[in-house]
């Protein structure tokens, strides 16, 4: 067994929001790059200020949103792996530590409907745990805002319901997010799974950043990518080529029955940042 | 791109604005969001004179030691059409800060009185790069959720509604 302390991970989680709240990913960048030749007028300058907040954040004095959002972590722990203490407050500790030392915006609260009293501290993050074969651990942190996760759906499609279905329907998610949700989008989609795992395929869908392996899913992602871009929202809704930056789809076996289908937006501050341990 | 710049002693030109204006401002505006409006509209008598004055919809990011502001951007307008009719009514703003389209009553109960600016969404650090001063002035205890009084120095915003009620959104929809 490979043993490996608990403060240890704390430490790393905390290292993690630092990095994910002020650091745009070079492949979101690029995307940006890319959107700002296809743009001109009032959404060219918008994606060149979307660029120069990224510049901003990366000096390390301001988080490139103030809302850095609900900390979603994905825990991936190899069964040769001993934890010395407790591990999931490990990772809780390691996030007030992490939202209380770099001055991110504490967002959670402990109840939704009565008192909705602010935590203080944006515990607790959600935790997705997996276990998997090996000697390694490996953290993924993802800062998710609330306002594109408010407009993000799932809906369930009979089995028999087709490719058009499916893209009409992220069609409509992506009109009725519109300038709320921040465009340009990451759009993330799970399909397959059930009630519960189609969004949360959609969620994992925002981490990647490679093109689908799956053929007839890449060739989808780009389908949709292209009808987005043909809505004309534009970066910050104001019309312009450049909607949705990415689109990708994870998917997943399920029920004869059944064709969930969940849509999970993210604005282009796509943050996340892993760690293998 | 042209651009016009509005400051706290051309204030009144804001009324002259047209929708898909590129503006810079550099003034005074009041930061609230969800909770503080629902709290506002509870009151018998305002706190807080906000008689024609911009109000922003955000909540910053808490500020470093020796900074004038923590990331600010703005968040979703329409949490705050619910509350926009009695709020017009209640404290005479002429100005709204936020992102996004509104609904067909809050376009309506701005239109004549209240230009609807928008901000960068997503671009918090920007935003915070532009404040002079910021402070809590009420309602410490709901945290990011306070009223902050903050000085911008030349903010980047795009008229979504103008005084006649054009919209932006409308427009490209």
């Amino acid at each position: 067994m490979r043993v490996i302390k608990n403060s240890f991970i704390a430490d790393t989680v905390a290292e993690l929001c630092k990095k994910a709240a002020y650091t745009l990913p070079q492949d979101i960048i690029n995307s940006l790059l890319f959107a700002k030749q296809k743009e001109k007028g009032l959404a060219k300058k918008i994606i060149e200020l979307t660029l120069k907040n990224a510049q901003i954040a990366g000096e390390g004095t301001f988080p490139l949103c103030q809302d850095t959002g609900t900390a979603v972590l994905f825990v991936e722990i190899g069964q040769k792996v001993q934890i010395e203490g407790s591990l999931e407050k490990a990772l809780q500790d390691g996030i007030k530590k992490g939202f209380k030392e770099n001055y991110l915006r504490k967002s959670i609260v402990s109840e939704p409907l009565f008192e909705r009293k602010n935590t203080k501290t944006n515990t607790p993050a959600i935790i997705h745990y997996k276990i998997v074969e090996g000697s390694k651990l490996k953290i993924t942190l993802m800062l998710k805002g609330g306002g594109a996760e408010n407009k993000s759906q799932i809906k369930m499609f009979n089995p028999t319901s087709t490719k058009t279905e499916i893209l009409d329907f992220v069609l409509q998610v992506i009109k009725t997010a519109g300038a709320s949700a921040c465009p340009p989008f990451i759009v993330g989609i799970g399909l397959g799974g059930n009630f519960e795992i189609a969004p949360l395929l959609a969620k994992k869908a925002l981490l990647r950043n490679k093109p689908n392996k799956n053929l007839n899913y890449k060739k989808f992602e780009q389908e949709i990518l292209t009808k987005i871009n043909k809505t004309n929202i534009g970066p910050q809704g104001f019309g312009g080529k450049i909607t949705a930056l990415k689109v990708y789809i994870e998917y997943a076996p399920c029920h004869i029955a059944s064709l969930p289908c969940a849509v999970n937006i993210c604005c282009h501050s796509s943050r996340h940042a892993e760690a293998l341990l | 791109m042209k651009s016009q710049h509005l400051t706290g002693q051309n204030l009144n030109e804001l009324k002259k604005l047209k929708t898909k204006d590129f503006i810079f401002l550099s003034s005074s505006v009041y930061v609230l969001r969800d909770m503080a409006h629902k709290k506002l509209l509870q009151e018998k008598v305002l706190p807080l004179n906000l008689k024609n004055k911009i109000i922003y919809y955000a909540g910053p990011s808490p500020k470093k030691k020796g900074q004038t502001s923590g990331a600010l951007g703005p968040t979703t307008s329409s949490r705050m059409d619910k509350f926009c009719k009695k709020f017009i009514e209640k404290t005479g703003i002429i100005g709204i800060i936020g992102k996004g389209s509104r609904s067909k009553e809050a376009n309506a109960c701005m239109k004549g009185k209240v230009v609807y600016l928008a901000a960068l969404g997503g671009l918090g650090a920007l935003g915070g790069s532009r404040v002079k001063n910021s402070k809590i002035i009420l309602y410490p205890e709901l945290g990011p959720e306070a009223v902050y009084e903050v000085q911008f120095d030349k903010l980047p915003l795009i008229v979504a509604q103008d005084l006649k009620g054009n919209n932006i959104y409308g427009e490209c929809k």
